[in-house]
């Protein structure tokens, strides 16, 4: 492993270590990265995301891009955007997709689990009012159809109005006839995400993969498959 | 041309019928003999006249058929038989109950005095095997599949090397001993016995857990592995068969087995890949000849599998790979009913090779000879449990290092314990020549003698097993729209993180597979505008389609089925201030098919069925009942009206078909059935058969399966209520059976009449 930082910095990567759960080489790491995505500036920029390559052919880019700007994912209890972002926040983020550690107690990975679907959450509720309304939702497939061009438009409606009718039934049962179902609670986008096992295994895979293949001395390169079916 | 040819067929039948004996037309005793093989002799005088046989006995022209086709009906009637007796089936797994019924029909046969047959390797890995393979490769399930797939080759490849050297090592050494004599065994024929007696049997892994209803990943787990490890026993086997035959071995051989090994699998499944490449090309030019659909996915998995054996290359992974790559396209570009029909064909064939798979076990071990060695056997049964728990054990302690969801010691435990050996095994050993293996017979009796120890014992035990440590069964969800969208959300969300993150990791490369999908291959393999239908559309079509159909086997609108229990309807979820929304433009072509489509239906008068063509799939006689029902309970489902009110009204504020069809259901009074009145124009419409035999319109029969347009919203004017569940009840009656009728007809009739 390289030399590190002078001391000053390695303070700073044992405190941000502490609040986000990283170990001090993957932070090291995700700073290269930041800086060679910022091009050596202190601050990142939505430009700079939208300059990786990779991201352009992703239909939920967009997306992807404000979850990074979203003040309420950067734990400091805010709301609104970000015009900038430094490298705390950027770390903030990307710990929402790190994968428990052994030995964080049963508490420890329910809120860890928590913190993830809000994030998820917090990437469909757009305009903040803590509900997931028909109109977001029919955006999220609609961007995810994005590439149908015609087809997709259409059929978007059909889809949102067969998922919104199916959330609202698994998680309040009953209305009359006159209520109106205000939109996707977070309480009820828990309860409609516990019996997908495979969307719950995911969020904590990807960091995994990723220190693997950038300490390949610390583990080796090939990891055997992952399943999301089994939620102990 | 009905009567004329009535005679004609009686004339020629009378001309051809034999004379009886004695009424031989007069005028024809001096042409004589050509009256049969049993001629008469000269005219009828002659003392040593035979009687001309009425009837004959002559059984041997059709022996071998007449057997097979007994064997198979014994098989299906024990199948029959269990399910019908009630406590039994639930005790007893099915595969134990048909190796006791072998060996009771092995019996009798035996006490008649006949030789039962035995189960031959010939019929076994080319008639019987390859169907429940095909049945478990083109079912089976992706994406757990290959999630898992590291672990699975783990446990297939390392575990049953594992297997092979403990156990063969050890009987080794356990028949050097003194005192068992068995001392001409050698090593290299003691390791060829461990190969065969070590791989995990996918047939009986499949007998018995279907029955248990364990969760996937398990099931998974335990069936992959002994899909794949199809390849390293054939190696195996192989290998040490070579050995065993010309005596050492070298570095340079071991070596050389591993490269076999690679050649075996990869090209086993390259070959399957192939063939399944050419079943999707195929398919999707059929939609002129619906009949033999099925035939082509059939008939390439044949033939994969037997391309594959020519070469010795694994047979079992070239099927799996075929079913595996052909399944996507086929299934986008063949009809309804050809999926059903595969569906069934490969359940009924799986399911007929499966019992008489353990029937004929059943039978052998009665047939053959046997050479009984207590120590052999016992050791043998020992060191396959021994092993099978040290290997899953030891792998388990190195796999979850990598596997982010560990494997618990239950599911530890449930692994070892599900790994079944069976016929297979038999049949490997059957195989091998008595020439070169002296203690063949003592080896088959070992074989016999732990298929039997884990089919009863494992078999029998492993359910109250699974309810005593409360192993975690299948969950019984159906895949919903809400998880399709979530997951094919995080997909991208992830791999959108990998790409900020820098890291060309497991999504990455699965995204760009997909698109690569998307690009090239779809283009090329599936017919027409499917291939351009993204998934999420693909499922949604799918999942209404399923839910039409339920709710019309459910008595036709009372209430949507289980799916929604409650009492939320769409006017719930609809915003106070519904958004104007600019009627989304459907394509030219589009329109113009379902402009086509409810012209046809709406203007069929009554046709008379055609005449019977073997070629053409008729419309079903039953239709008829849907009809009535149709037309005496007036609530239907919104499929049709959608369509109708679009091209006809424009609606301001379109709903989709989910929403009116869910208001529909939880609102039976608002669709009543209208008293007629003169002022309303009602359309008699009454369903269609096929015009033309041999036309089929595919574009009406796709349409029939798709709903895109959405439709207006429920305040509809009362007179286009009839033509609509008129034209519903067609639309419903054609999604549920094909083909629609042809399209020459009535072009350029008006609209309505």
């Amino acid at each position: 492993m390289g030399a590190f930082h002078s001391n000053p910095a390695e303070q700073t990567y044992r405190d941000l270590a502490e609040k986000t759960g990283f170990s001090v080489e993957q932070i090291w790491i995700l700073h290269n990265r930041f800086k060679q995505l910022s091009h050596d500036e202190e601050m990142l920029r939505r430009d700079d995301f939208k300059a990786i390559p990779d991201l352009a052919c992703n239909p939920i880019r967009s997306q992807i891009i404000e979850a990074f700007f979203d003040q309420r994912n950067f734990q400091t209890n805010s709301d609104g955007t970000a015009h900038e972002i430094g490298f705390e926040e950027f770390l903030t983020v990307m710990s929402y997709f790190r994968p428990p550690s052994l030995n964080m107690t049963q508490e420890e990975k329910e809120d860890l689990r928590r913190a993830k679907l809000r994030f998820l959450f917090n990437m469909h509720d757009t305009d903040n009012d803590g509900t997931i309304t028909l109109e977001e939702y029919r955006h999220v497939v609609e961007e995810l159809l994005s590439r149908s061009g015609a087809i997709g438009q259409e059929t978007a409606k059909g889809i949102t109005d067969a998922a919104m009718l199916e959330v609202a039934s698994t998680s309040v049962g009953h209305m009359g006839p006159d209520d109106v179902y205000e939109g996707i609670t977070f309480e009820h986008f828990l309860k409609v995400c516990h019996p997908f096992p495979a969307v719950k295994g995911k969020l904590q895979l990807i960091l995994t993969a990723f220190v693997h293949t950038l300490f390949p001395h610390y583990r080796p390169r090939l990891y055997i498959g992952y399943t999301g079916v089994h939620w102990a | 041309m009905t009567s004329r040819a009535m005679t004609l067929a009686g004339l020629f039948l009378l001309l051809l019928t034999p004379g009886t004996g004695g009424s031989q037309v007069p005028g024809t005793d001096g042409a004589g003999d050509h009256g049969g093989p049993h001629g008469l002799d000269g005219h009828g005088a002659n003392a040593t006249n035979k009687a001309f046989p009425v009837l004959s006995f002559d059984y041997k022209h059709v022996q071998m058929p007449f057997e097979i086709s007994l064997w198979v009906l014994l098989a299906s009637l024990m199948k029959l038989g269990f399910h019908l007796i009630p406590r039994l089936s639930s005790i007893v797994p099915e595969s134990c109950l048909l190796i006791v019924v072998g060996l009771l029909v092995g019996g009798l046969i035996r006490v008649v005095g006949e030789d039962p047959p035995i189960l031959g390797s010939q019929l076994f890995f080319l008639c019987l095997l390859p169907p429940i393979i095909l049945d478990a490769g083109y079912f089976l399930p992706i994406r757990p599949f290959t999630e898992n797939v590291g672990t699975i080759l783990m446990f297939a490849v390392v575990g049953t090397l594992w297997n092979a050297f403990f156990v063969g090592g050890l009987l080794y050494g356990v028949c050097q001993l003194e005192g068992t004599h068995l001392g001409r065994v050698d090593l290299m024929a003691c390791l060829l016995f461990g190969s065969i007696i070590s791989a995990v049997d996918p047939v009986a892994v499949l007998a018995v857990f279907e029955e248990i209803h364990i969760n996937e990943l398990l099931h998974i787990l335990v069936f992959g592995e002994s899909l794949l490890n199809d390849a390293v026993t054939v190696v195996l086997y192989h290998l040490f068969e070579e050995f065993a035959a010309a005596g050492g071995v070298t570095i340079k051989d071991v070596f050389l087995g591993i490269v076999c090994f690679l050649v075996v699998a990869l090209g086993g499944i390259l070959v399957g890949a192939i063939y399944g490449v050419l079943a999707a090309f195929t398919s999707r030019f059929t939609s002129h000849t619906r009949v033999i659909e099925p035939l082509f996915v059939f008939l390439y998995s044949y033939m994969a599998y037997l391309s594959a054996e020519v070469f010795h290359l694994s047979g079992i992974m070239a099927l799996i790979a075929c079913g595996a790559v052909m399944r996507p396209y086929v299934e986008a570009n063949i009809s309804h009913k050809s999926h059903t029909t595969i569906k069934y064909f490969l359940k009924m064939w799986s399911s007929v090779s499966e019992t008489l798979i353990f029937i004929f076990l059943g039978v052998s071990t009665v047939a053959g000879q046997h050479h009984w060695n207590w120590t052999f056997v016992i050791c043998t049964v020992i060191l396959c449990l021994v092993a099978r728990v040290l290997g899953v054990v030891g792998l388990t302690f190195m796999i979850n290092k990598f596997r982010i969801v560990k494997l618990t010691t239950k599911d530890q435990f449930i692994i070892a314990y599900g790994g079944l050996r069976g016929a297979i095994a038999f049949s490997l050993g059957y195989l091998l020549d008595k020439v070169h293996f002296p203690m063949r017979d003592m080896f088959l009796t070992a074989i016999i003698t732990v298929i039997f120890f884990t089919v009863f014992v494992q078999g029998m035990t492993i359910r109250p097993l699974v309810d005593l440590l409360a192993v975690k069964k299948k969950q019984e969800t159906k895949r919903s729209i809400n998880e399709e969208i979530h997951t094919q959300f995080l997909d991208h969300l992830l791999t959108g993180i990998e790409d900020i993150c820098g890291h060309y990791g497991h999504h990455h490369w699965k995204d760009k597979l997909n698109r690569f999908n998307k690009k090239y291959v779809k283009k090329c393999l599936i017919a027409g505008e499917r291939s351009k239908e993204p998934q999420l559309i693909a499922f949604y079509h799918k999942m209404e389609m399923k839910q039409a159909i339920e709710l019309v086997e459910s008595g036709g609108g009372v209430k949507i089925p289980s799916a929604m229990p409650s009492t939320v309807s769409m006017q719930n979820i609809q915003p106070k201030k519904p958004t104007e929304r600019a009627l989304p433009q459907l394509s030219k072509s589009r329109e113009e098919e379902i402009r086509k489509i409810l012209r046809t239906n709406l203007q069929k008068t009554r046709q008379r069925l055609r005449s019977y063509n073997r070629h053409t799939l008729v419309a079903d006689p039953y239709e008829d009942g849907w009809n009535d029902m149709f037309l005496k309970r007036r609530r239907v489902m919104e499929l049709g009206k959608k369509l109708n009110n679009y091209l006809t009204v424009p609606a301001p504020a379109p709903d989709s078909p989910t929403m009116a069809r869910a208001r529909l259901a939880s609102d039976p009074q608002a669709w009543s059935i209208k008293p007629k009145s003169d002022s309303i124009p009602t359309i008699q419409v009454d369903l269609a058969s096929p015009q033309s035999p041999d036309s089929v319109n595919m574009a009406e029969e796709e349409e029939g399966l798709m709903m895109k347009a959405p439709s207006s919203s429920a305040d509809q004017k009362e007179r286009k209520r009839d033509k609509e569940d008129g034209v519903e009840q067609q639309r419903l009656a054609r999604c549920l059976s094909d083909p629609g009728p042809s399209a020459e007809d009535d072009e350029d009739e008006p609209f309505l009449p």
